[in-house]
């Protein structure tokens, strides 16, 4: 039986210098965790500043990229060949094996790149590029060299332990493993952007809280339920998320009571950011996330953005400020939680909205509209804070 | 009193609870009487006679032989074959099809369909009660016309459409128009005789009648001649193929007895409940009974339109005290195209979004309906000071 091996290729990380390690660790841990829901067994290992995948026992290679897949810091998943060295007349024969096994349509273009990492090897890595070409040119006539633009790159790296045969691989998801980075606590809706966001924060490798406002009767149950249903989504690469279930109804009301209602969203905006920084701080998260985008909605506008960051005492991170709409929608449709964000469950948002809200809001104005909620407002908000519901959402599925 | 240990569910023309002599049959066809009725062995027998049984139940609610009943997988599949199955036989006689403008998606949704494969479909117009005229229907009555299809009792509003007219009106006038009738939400609330009617298709569902869910038979008058819409193994003498639910089929005729058996009393005891409910309902300050509240309409839905609020508001507000009820209007729902008979009596888009649909059975008493009206009275002036304009 032959070893199923993979390569696993970090962008970043290989950037960094003395505490390097501290990252790699973070890295091997993940896909440990991720590697477990395949119900295989393997050891991840890490020699020579290479992390490697060894399956230990019969797994589907899709379920190793489906598990890997998931795991921030990874940029490419290549499964690999590992051969002792003995002497380079057996590498080249192997090497033969290998793209006969692995390719067994050969019309196809490619190029062979070596590397001696270990300088004993007696063959050099320009010499052994255009010996092995050769080599497999005789083997297999259909093939043709091509050395701008190859189809297939057929890797031969030596190195002190081992020497490594590979040409796929499979993209991962980039960014930086969790746990390299601290928590942050996301304002997660139930629509297309608040997921996203808390992915790509994550992606940095920071863990993810997230916090959802309900507001019965005003929204339902079921609008709920696909919160949870998409902070599962999300866990799959964030790891298990605690969300946040609180009862806005009664600040919403007071809000709607006695506020100007063209400032509705704004000020309710603003008492979700206080509420998500109290939280945050009891849950040792060191920045809020928010899905908003600069004038996807009224809400969202430069004067508005400036309203609700002006409340927030902690960095508010906003990772999709630029981008499109499509853009957001591309990737959320790659991570899967496109079609659980688009089932038509109201969220509080889009019950409690002016026909007509005010885009241009200016600081003064909002803050003068919350005086008058001066005497009731905090005792809300406490009560608000103290009812909270925690909900742990993970997928122990792969 | 936030929450309520009790449960008082009055969505009963949405689904209702399952009867538990009807569970424990079902059960006992799923563990006991396993077989396929169609094996030459004793547990294909047995089951055999299971379906037998169950025909011979249902058969003898509608006064008519065993041999018209077929069942299928619900009232959805009932309608959509008594439609295609109908169609597809006459299509060389005609391409006219005839049905109103409040029918269940599961019928107005195949019309369309037909129109889009060359067929010419008339919707009869309803009046601010939800009825169609009979006058209407002889005008739209044509020599290339081939199924009319009215449902008896209108699920949103309780309308009960003429039905007695028309088949009258078609037996007389033209006998060789099919007539097809969804009594999905009839059927056990009324006697249907289809011969006496001159219904030649009728479509019955199982779970709105205390049965279970998936199962439904639709009734072909011995003279009618439709197709197949589902071909295989030839069950059901080739109309209906596939393997008989057999526990599903028996639960269905059980229920089908049983519902039919203290059928007026019980029938009698929803009229004064709903009457009762309707009542207290008019003194609620801007709330109004749609369609008609006498017995020319259902026993079992109540449609009432509460101004000043949303209906989908309401519903979870109640819902928070124990209570379960529809909210009946398009832009509440998840599913707006099952909704259009409110616009089609012509109610305004404030009176649809705060319409609520009440649907009795057996099983509601009268503290269920007391207890219903309070809870609104004492909801609706704290919903009515956040209603979004």
């Amino acid at each position: 039986m032959k070893t199923h091996s993979y390569l696993i290729k970090y962008g970043e990380i290989g950037l960094k210098g003395d505490n390097r390690f501290l990252f790699e660790d973070a890295l091997m841990k993940q896909m440990r965790i991720a590697l477990k829901k395949t119900g295989g067994k393997f050891s991840v290992t890490k020699t020579n500043g290479r992390i490697y995948v060894e399956a230990l026992s019969e797994t589907d290679e899709e379920d190793v990229y489906r598990a890997l897949r998931r795991v921030f810091g990874i940029s490419w998943i290549c499964p690999v060949r590992r051969v002792e060295d003995h002497g380079y007349e057996a590498l080249k024969e192997e090497v033969l094996r290998y793209f006969g096994e692995t390719h067994p349509d050969r019309h196809v273009t490619f190029k062979v790149e070596a590397k001696r990492i270990r300088k004993t090897f007696p063959v050099g890595s320009q010499e052994m590029n255009a010996d092995l070409g050769e080599a497999l040119l005789r083997a297999y006539p259909e093939l043709t060299v091509d050395v701008h633009d190859p189809e297939v790159l057929l890797h031969v790296e030596v190195r002190n332990d081992a020497i490594d045969i590979y040409s796929g691989m499979v993209k991962g998801p980039g960014g930086m493993p969790l746990g390299s980075a601290g928590k942050a606590m996301l304002l997660l809706s139930g629509g297309i952007d608040s997921p996203i966001a808390g992915y790509r924060v994550s992606r940095r490798g920071v863990y993810i809280d997230a916090v959802y406002f309900h507001a019965p009767p005003y929204t339902t149950d079921r609008a709920k339920e696909k919160v949870v249903d998409l902070a599962k989504l999300l866990s799959r690469y964030t790891g298990p998320i605690h969300l946040h279930v609180i009862n806005f109804t009664d600040i919403q009301l007071a809000i709607y009571e006695k506020c100007p209602h063209d400032e509705l969203t704004v000020i309710m905006r603003r008492y979700m950011m206080r509420i998500a920084e109290i939280l945050a701080r009891q849950n040792g998260c060191q920045a809020l996330i928010t899905g908003e985008s600069i004038g996807q909605v009224a809400s969202q506008t430069m004067h508005a953005l400036y309203c609700t960051d002006a409340v927030a005492g902690m960095p508010v991170f906003r990772p999709l400020i630029g981008d499109d709409k499509q853009e957001i929608v591309d990737l959320a449709k790659e991570i899967g939680t496109f079609e659980t964000s688009i089932l038509p469950y109201e969220d509080c948002c889009t019950i409690f909205v002016a026909k007509h809200p005010v885009t241009k809001p200016e600081i003064a104005d909002i803050e003068a509209s919350e005086t008058l909620l001066s005497g009731v407002i905090d005792a809300l908000v406490e009560q608000a804070v103290a009812g909270d519901e925690v909900i742990l959402c993970c997928d122990k599925k792969l | 009193m936030t929450e309520s240990t009790r449960e008082i569910y009055l969505d009963n023309a949405a689904t209702t609870k399952v009867d538990e002599d009807v569970a424990r049959l079902v059960l006992r066809c799923m563990t006991e009487d396993y077989g396929n009725a169609a094996s030459l062995h004793k547990k294909g027998m047995d089951a055999e006679m299971r379906l037998k049984e169950a025909k011979a139940r249902i058969a003898e609610t509608l006064k008519c032989e065993p041999s018209c009943i077929f069942f299928t997988s619900g009232g959805t599949e009932s309608n959509n074959w008594a439609i295609f199955g109908a169609a597809e036989a006459k299509k060389r006689r005609g391409k006219h099809l005839i049905t109103t403008a409040v029918e269940h998606p599961s019928v107005k949704n195949p019309m369309q369909f037909l129109e889009g494969a060359g067929f010419e479909v008339t919707y009869l117009p309803v009046d601010k009660d939800g009825l169609v005229s009979l006058e209407d229907l002889k005008a739209a009555v044509r020599e290339d016309t081939i199924l009319v299809s009215v449902m008896y009792v209108n699920n949103e509003i309780g309308a009960a459409e003429p039905v007695e007219e028309i088949g009258a009106f078609l037996h007389r006038e033209h006998p060789e128009v099919l007539f097809h009738v969804d009594a999905i939400q009839a059927y056990g609330k009324y006697r249907i005789r289809p011969d006496q009617l001159h219904i030649d298709l009728l479509s019955v569902s199982g779970h709105k009648i205390h049965g279970p869910k998936g199962t439904g038979f639709l009734y072909v008058s011995p003279h009618s001649k439709i197709r197949p819409m589902i071909y295989g193994g030839g069950q059901q003498k080739g109309m209906r193929s596939g393997t008989e639910n057999v526990p599903g089929a028996a639960g269905l005729g059980l229920a089908a007895e049983k519902i039919y058996k203290n059928i007026d009393e019980n029938v009698a005891r929803m009229y004064a409940l709903k009457q009762r409910l309707s009542g207290d309902l008019a003194e609620i300050p801007d709330a109004i009974i749609n369609g008609k509240n006498d017995k020319s309409s259902a026993p079992h839905i109540l449609s009432c339109s509460f101004l000043g609020v949303r209906s989908e508001v309401l519903l979870h507000a109640l819902e928070q005290r124990g209570i379960y009820v529809s909210s009946g209007s398009a832009c509440a729902s998840n599913h707006p195209s099952e909704i259009h008979t409110l616009g089609a009596i012509g109610l305004s888009k404030e009176r649809q979004e705060g319409t609520i649909r009440f649907s009795l059975s057996n099983l509601t008493t009268e503290a269920d309906v007391d207890e219903t009206v309070s809870a609104i009275r004492e909801l609706l002036p704290g919903l009515r000071r956040f209603y979004r304009r």
